[in-house]
């Protein structure tokens, strides 16, 4: 009996996107945009858009600008929030630095390597 | 054997639907770009269809493993069969070959009906090189022309690889577009790129690309330009002008990617797809080959860096 009534806790009929929804709709915002984009002769600029939040922007920026020497900056978009802006192509390099056991160990299925 | 059997024929169903799809897209693009099946062979954007000793080399890579190949070599005769009863437009092999062909048939076909499965398999395996045997008695005559072994009162089996020959010959000759479309390559012309000026590439051919891929040409500019990280227009002559210098291969790369996003079905591989709107301003990859539909996301173009000018608001 109890058990049945433990069953009873779950309403299936419930705002169902209550939980569900909110989850999915963040994994499908969760993704971390890396970009490049070509300034004046050959060269370009990586910007790495839409880190989760739980993490220092500016702690990550100094050990990136240590790591790949380069120099980089914060920019806060209105609507993306805080970009981490780096100089050169930096794609590769950041893209294992997020994963990296020594890095942020995220996930790689949450980033997205843009640009050609 | 029927259980066993049952799926090859089914598979084989799927996969000629498949085809005849992708056959009547290459007829859509050949009416829009150039003539008919012959132009399509003759023009360099599409890859040449595979000559036919190559198609079958590909088969037999394929198909390695004698399982496998006792199993083609059965499938090969039905789709004889379906070729035969379809019954081909060059005269003179149309009426002869079936009595050859039966007569292979029969050889098979008999014990299948008496016997019992492993013996059935056995006969199966046996068939191949038996007749592979009798090829050097004299496999000599054309079989277009209906000469020789084809010719219409002549009793000699005709050797296997000989009838998988003629069978690709017909295939290429007739939907020269199959093979390719069968080896789940899918080939785009090679995007062109000029440079214009220092600072700007024109991207040629990209009306084209975009009608062979069925999408429409804002649809991939957009991308382009969310993916490069830039901006552009388009020219007089449908050419579109991107700032920035790329190269063709960096275009190659997006456009293989857009290819995997917005053309390709997830479900059977089939390029043969269509873009649509949905409800809800989605939009949707509908297959053509198999059915499935599937969202995809908007294309955003995210965050732009400033560059360039420094420090200018926006307003
Ligand atoms: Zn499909």
């Amino acid at each position: 009996m109890s058990t049945i009534e433990n069953l009873k806790t779950f309403d299936p009929f419930a705002e169902a996107d209550d939980d569900a929804g909110a989850a999915q709709k963040k994994q499908g915002q969760d993704y971390i945009h890396i970009r490049i984009q070509q300034r004046n002769g050959r060269k370009t600029l990586t910007t790495v858009q839409g880190l989760p939040k739980k993490f220092d922007q500016k702690k990550i920026l100094k050990v990136i600008k240590k790591k790949f020497a380069c120099n980089g900056t914060i920019v806060a978009d209105s609507e993306m929030g805080e970009v981490i802006q780096l100089q050169g192509d930096q794609r590769k390099d950041v893209q294992e630095f997020l994963v990296a056991k020594d890095g942020l160990e995220l996930d790689a299925k949450t980033i997205k390597v843009h640009g050609f | 054997m029927a259980e066993v059997e049952q799926p090859l024929p089914e598979r084989k169903a799927r996969k000629s639907v498949a085809f005849s799809e992708g056959a009547t897209i290459m007829d859509e693009n050949g009416n829009i770009s150039e003539s008919a099946q012959d132009g399509t062979k003759s023009t360099a954007e599409k890859h040449s269809s595979p000559s036919i000793d190559q198609g079958v080399e590909e088969v037999t890579k394929q198909m390695e493993g004698a399982d496998m190949f006792a199993g083609m070599a059965k499938k090969k005769k039905k789709s004889k069969k379906t070729e035969d009863a379809d019954g081909e437009a060059p005269a003179a092999d149309g009426e002869f070959d079936p009595s050859s062909l039966k007569k292979k048939k029969k050889k098979s076909t008999k014990p299948k009906d008496d016997d019992f499965e492993a013996k059935l398999a056995k006969a199966g395996v046996e068939g191949a090189p038996e007749a592979e045997n009798e090829q050097a008695v004299d496999q000599d005559g054309d079989w277009e022309k209906g000469t020789g072994i084809w010719s219409h009162d002549n009793k000699t089996p005709i050797a296997y690889p000989l009838l998988l020959d003629r069978f690709f010959e017909l295939i290429n000759h007739f939907n020269p577009d199959i093979l390719s479309s069968g080896s789940r390559s899918y080939k785009i012309p090679p995007p062109q790129c000029l440079r214009e000026g220092n600072k700007k590439t024109i991207f040629a051919n990209i009306a084209e690309i975009c009608k062979r891929m069925k999408r429409n040409d804002d649809h991939v500019i957009q991308f382009l330009f969310a993916e490069l990280g830039t901006s552009g227009s388009v020219d007089g002559s449908k050419r579109l002008v991107i700032k920035g210098r790329f190269q063709q291969k960096q275009i190659e790369n997006v456009l293989r990617r857009y290819i995997m996003e917005y053309v390709t079905c997830k479900t059977c591989r089939s390029p043969d797809t269509e873009l649509s709107k949905g409800e809800n301003r989605l939009y949707f990859v509908t297959c053509n080959s198999c059915g499935s539909r599937r969202s995809v996301q908007a294309i955003k173009s995210g965050f732009t860096a400033q560059v360039g000018k420094r420090k200018r608001m926006q307003g």
